[in-house]
């Protein structure tokens, strides 16, 4: 059996930093097909990078800037509206842990 | 206690501070929104600064151009090239999963703060970096849940972190209040701790004296006033140097200050929350800053407090202590230039700010401009006391007064019967009086008890219900007395 | 005759609408009446706004009659579900939008929206733009019009879809790695990926931002000219959007070719490729050389390593863009006893699995100690297969490859390993890591009749090019457009 990619445990951390809620059983399955996508992309090697620049974009260069106006109006009940859960203008959430 | 000490005196800490500061713009980093505090709750949201789907981020010119001034004023290298990362953690308050940062190329590079003298040596703070990021919402919370207000999201923000330059936790607050000073005076900043809109993270080690290397660090996050940044700092050194003369090892750890009762917890699971996964935000292209820019901004901030000391010395002959105190708060350096104007002498100007006004502020706690009258007033005040027309002492009663009614500096002179009495004949007369109805006294004065003549003085003075003009007295006793 | 309305060209509805010959509420109708009967076999709409569509045609009509109307007026179009439209229920395929209701419309929504466009409903996708076949919907697959059994393509299947079986006169689709283009060559119509930054992408619920393109579906090249240019242009609201003035798309399509310099890249010919697709295509290059066009066989030699470098840039983007989806502002919640289980159990249970693999994928490329590896090295790599792109373009003006290397699959074909599908994607992701233009039309049959697309790639903003040949190839009539069967 060729050499495994990614454990197990590494699939377990992986899941929690994407806060997902894997089953035992979709672990192993996501493991699985981490595993093969991760040996396809491994061609990536073959080629010499060392003096090539990455590409972060693919646009024009430049940062177009806004001028510090507000135009935004106050809308609370159209932002409020698709919340699920909502207290005195507050979105709710059950207690906080770190 | 006595091991504490012991221990100060073998060890010494090393302390780095990360200011977060809030940026006085109108609108908020990335949209229309308006930064204004204390805004009913989700009233200053919009689908960008909520992370709704499909909304991207542009970037408010204004933010920029504060973070190029502080930059500028810390004397650190401006990137002409600088990108944006996102920042991935999960949080209720942190609309997106992601914070809009930066990571590898800040705004500004390096720099460094000199913190005034004091007596002591200056020291000069070292600065690693200022960059420019939003910030999140804020959780309030509540029974057995939490509740979210999103009007803070997206607020710019400055990060400016500082070399482990700094030595013990008096020093700490030096910097602090120096740091604040100069983001209030190019306008970066309004340094309420209060409203949130100045926040520090300080790290922390200690080391033997005399070792150059560093330490195991641990983190103190959140610290909202320069009190609780000294307190934690004592704490944390106590701490760490009870721990290594033991023989342990610090553990690199990040704490919460509990404010209430006086020491740091460490943070619960924050294992995990350390991968922040950083890459540059696609949705922003690099920031260029071309030097025509920086120099249109340097030509248009206003003096900063280093410069304006020293031309205080200067052109006004005020003393390194008088001109420290009157720049460390740019408030109080304009309120001090704004009494100049007609005045012959700036240090009667000075020592008016510093004592009269300065008790004002302290003793009300409120700003400047709602706890002493204005400064044109001041000047009025100080312009009659040097013609003659008040005593220092009318004119400090006054000021009270006119802060209560708001009325300017000659009606309420007028309104107290202040005005004072200069004319040489009336206090002549005054004087002649006092001397002969104290003959004996005098007899004793030119006997050789001068101590009398401030007797005397006190005397003709209220005998003219304190009106008269002291130096007048002064003057027509002596040639009675003496001459 | 009225009711084959909904079959006409957005080119002929104009000249119809504005000489009155027909109104725009006639044209919607014809359209409505079409969606009714065949979407239960197609499932190419998530919603159909029946009674929206009717009040705007009507406002459309009543704007017709006074002079001045724009471009795409009383025009009915399909809207993919990855653009929010306010006050309509927008799901991006996913059961964690499910209920989501944007308040504010994507800036090219807002905009066909000024020009009075009808919108006929959202139309169905890929969970999140992940997908080619639209079988990674909540909401189920879209059917392909021309053989009920098979694919649509993806990941905007339904926009596809709709347009080849005449449900509206044109569509609005997205392009990631191939979203617009493939589904284009399976249903048999014309799909454009404008160049990167070419149309806001302000609204449109983003997959990977880097890579997203938004862009037209359209029964001719002529038609996809048209939306286009109503599509394109700037946005302060979009920083990566372009600034360049966009120029009259139609006005470009003159029909020569003469000189045109066409390469063909001999990496996009590979085994296992379908026989009557290559054959289909390089009918149509000896078509472009019958009228003039000169055709030369090229190379992008790092073709072999987009896909790699997609699946870790697109991935790693989105599991970033999908970090917000977390029950607490809008979409699905599952309760939990704190928010560390309100994120668990709300993202398990309203991501798909294709979406839950791509965030792990993602997330693991840029996690702390395999940036480098993977996440860096694909953008290098990327850099790479740009650049092959810039040093082809300086020997031709224009490539013509085909879009996929088989045509519509089988439905369930391809889903038991994700690798076979994103291998599929071979020919177009290259055109997304690059931001090149590309235009996807259909240039023969197969054996089973089912459609073939060519691909027509062109350098940087050089749509006019690129819809020139284009058009002047469909022009010259050499594939005739069948009706879907459905």
């Amino acid at each position: 059996m060729a050499e495994s990619r990614i454990s197990l445990e590494q699939v377990r951390h992986v899941a929690r930093l994407a806060r997902l809620a894997l089953a035992p059983d979709e672990q192993e399955r996501v493991r699985r097909d981490m595993d093969e996508i991760l040996a396809y992309v491994e061609k990536l090697n073959e080629l010499d990078t060392s003096a090539v620049p990455p590409t972060a974009q693919v646009g024009e260069a430049g940062t177009p800037m806004r001028d510090d106006v507000v135009t935004c109006a106050p809308r609370a009940d159209e932002m409020l509206a698709n919340a699920p859960a909502n207290e005195r203008g507050y979105f709710k959430v059950p207690k906080i842990i770190d | 206690m006595t091991m504490a000490l012991a221990g100060r005196d073998k060890y010494e800490a090393v302390i780095g501070l990360e200011v977060h500061t809030h940026l006085m713009t109108r609108s908020k980093l990335f949209c229309g929104c308006s930064t204004q505090f204390g805004a009913p709750p989700n009233h200053n949201v919009c689908p960008r600064c909520m992370g709704m789907p499909g909304v991207l981020p542009v970037l408010n010119r204004k933010a920029v151009e504060l973070a190029i001034r502080m930059g500028i004023a810390a004397h650190s290298e401006i990137a002409s090239y600088s990108i944006f990362d996102r920042k991935s953690y999960f949080y209720p308050d942190l609309p997106k999963g992601y914070q809009i940062s930066q990571y590898e190329t800040p705004v500004c590079k390096g720099g460094y703060i000199d913190l005034p003298a004091n007596g002591g040596e200056p020291r000069r703070i070292r600065l690693v970096r200022i960059h420019l990021e939003e910030d999140a919402g804020k959780n309030i919370h509540a029974e057995g849940a939490s509740l979210v207000d999103f009007n803070r999201s997206s607020v710019p923000l400055v990060e400016i972190v500082s070399e482990p330059d700094i030595r013990s936790s008096a020093e700490a607050a030096v910097y602090l209040q120096t740091l604040r000073a100069i983001l209030k005076y190019v306008g970066a900043s309004d340094g309420k701790m209060e409203e949130g809109s100045f926040r520090c993270d300080v790290n922390i080690s200690v080391r033997p004296r005399g070792s150059d290397k560093l330490g195991i660090r641990s983190e103190i996050k959140n610290l909202n006033s320069f009190r609780f940044v000294e307190n934690a700092i004592e704490h944390e050194i106590d701490r760490q140097i009870a721990i290594v003369e033991s023989g342990g090892k610090v553990v690199q750890e990040t704490h919460l200050w509990d404010p209430e009762r006086e020491e740091t917890r460490p943070m619960r699971s924050k294992e995990f929350a350390h991968d922040y996964r950083y890459f540059p935000e696609p949705d922003l292209p690099p920031l260029v800053i071309d030097h025509t820019w920086v120099d249109e901004v340097r030509a248009a901030m206003p003096e900063l407090p280093s410069a304006r000391r020293a031309r205080y010395m200067r052109e006004l002959g005020l003393g390194d202590y008088e001109a420290g105190v009157l720049t460390a708060e740019r408030e109080l350096a304009d309120y001090f230039e704004a009494m100049l104007p007609g005045l012959k002498s700036p240090k009667t100007a000075a020592n008016w700010v510093m004592t009269e006004v300065l008790r004002r502020v302290n003793e009300s706690g409120r700003p400047l401009a709602e706890a002493a009258a204005p400064a044109a007033e001041s000047g009025a005040l100080l312009r009659m006391v040097e013609d003659g027309k008040i005593s220092l002492n009318a004119a400090k009663t006054a000021f009270v007064e006119m802060l209560k009614t708001g009325k300017g500096a000659q009606a309420t002179i007028d309104a107290l019967g202040l005005a004072q009495v200069s004319d040489e004949a009336a206090i002549a007369e005054a004087c002649d009086r006092v001397l002969a109805a104290e003959s004996d006294n005098v007899a004793q004065y030119r006997a050789g008890k001068q101590g009398l003549f401030g007797f005397f003085v006190g005397k003709v003075m209220k005998s003219m219900g304190g009106k008269a003009n002291p130096k007048v007295v002064n003057e027509i006793l002596r040639k009675r007395l003496d001459g | 005759m009225a009711s084959e309305l909904n079959t006409i060209t957005v080119a002929a509805a104009q000249a119809l609408l504005r000489k009155r010959e027909i109104s725009s509420l006639e044209l919607t109708r014809a359209c409505l009446d079409r969606v009714r009967a065949v979407e239960p076999k197609l499932n190419a709409f998530i919603n159909v706004s029946e009674r929206e569509a009717i009040e705007q045609a009507r406002a459309a009509d009543r704007r017709l009659a006074s002079d001045g109307a724009a471009a795409l007026c009383g025009i009915p179009l399909a809207i993919k579900d990855a653009y929010c439209t306010r006050g309509v229920a927008t799901t991006c395929g996913s059961r964690i939008l499910e209920k989501f209701v944007p308040p504010f419309d994507a800036t090219v929504i807002a905009k066909l929206r000024d020009e009075g466009a009808v919108f006929i409903g959202k139309t169905n996708m890929d969970e999140f733009g992940m997908g080619s076949s639209t079988e990674n919907s909540a909401f189920g697959p879209t059917l392909n019009p021309h053989e009920l059994g098979r694919v649509a393509g993806g990941s905007s299947g339904g926009s596809a879809a709709a347009v080849a079986a005449d449900e509206c006169l044109a569509a609005l689709g997205e392009d990631t790695g191939g979203s617009i283009r493939e589904p284009a060559a399976f249903c048999g119509v014309v799909g454009l990926k404008p160049t990167y930054s070419r149309v806001s992408r302000y609204g449109i619920i983003a997959y990977a931002s880097s890579l997203d393109q938004v862009g037209p579906f359209a029964k001719s090249v002529r038609d996809a000219s048209i939306l286009l240019r109503s599509l394109a242009g700037i946005d302060p609201n979009d920083s990566t959007c372009s600034a360049r003035p966009v120029p009259d798309y139609e006005r470009a399509l003159t029909g020569d070719v003469k000189g045109l310099r066409i390469g063909v890249p001999r990496e996009y010919f590979v085994e296992g490729m379908q026989r009557s697709v290559e054959s289909a295509v390089r009918a149509a290059l000896k078509q472009y050389e019958s009228m003039g066009a000169k055709v030369d066989e090229i190379s992008l030699p790092h073709t072999d390593y987009a896909i790699a470098a997609y699946y870790l840039i697109a991935t790693a983007e989105a599991s970033a863009n999908l970090a917000r989806y977390d029950g607490i502002r809008y979409g699905l919640r599952v309760e939990g006893a704190n928010n560390i289980e309100l994120y668990d159990r709300t993202r398990a249970a309203g991501f798909g699995a294709e979406v839950k693999r791509r965030i792990m994928l993602g997330t693991f490329a840029l996690s702390a100690g395999y940036y480098d590896a993977y996440y860096l090295k694909a953008q290098k790599v990327r850099t790479l297969i740009r650049q092959d792109f810039e040093r082809a373009f300086e020997r031709c003006d224009l490539l013509v490859t085909p879009v996929a290397p088989t045509t519509a699959f089988r439905i369930g074909e391809k889903t038991t390993d994700p690798l076979t599908m994103y291998l599929s994607d071979i020919f177009t992701i290259s055109v997304n890591l690059a931001g090149l233009p590309g235009l996807a039309l259909p240039c023969g049959y197969d054996e089973n009749g089912l459609p073939i697309g060519m691909q027509i790639i062109g350098p940087p903003f050089s749509e006019e090019n690129v819809l020139r040949a284009g058009d002047a190839y469909e022009r010259a009539g050499a594939v005739e457009r069948r009706t879907a069967k459905v």
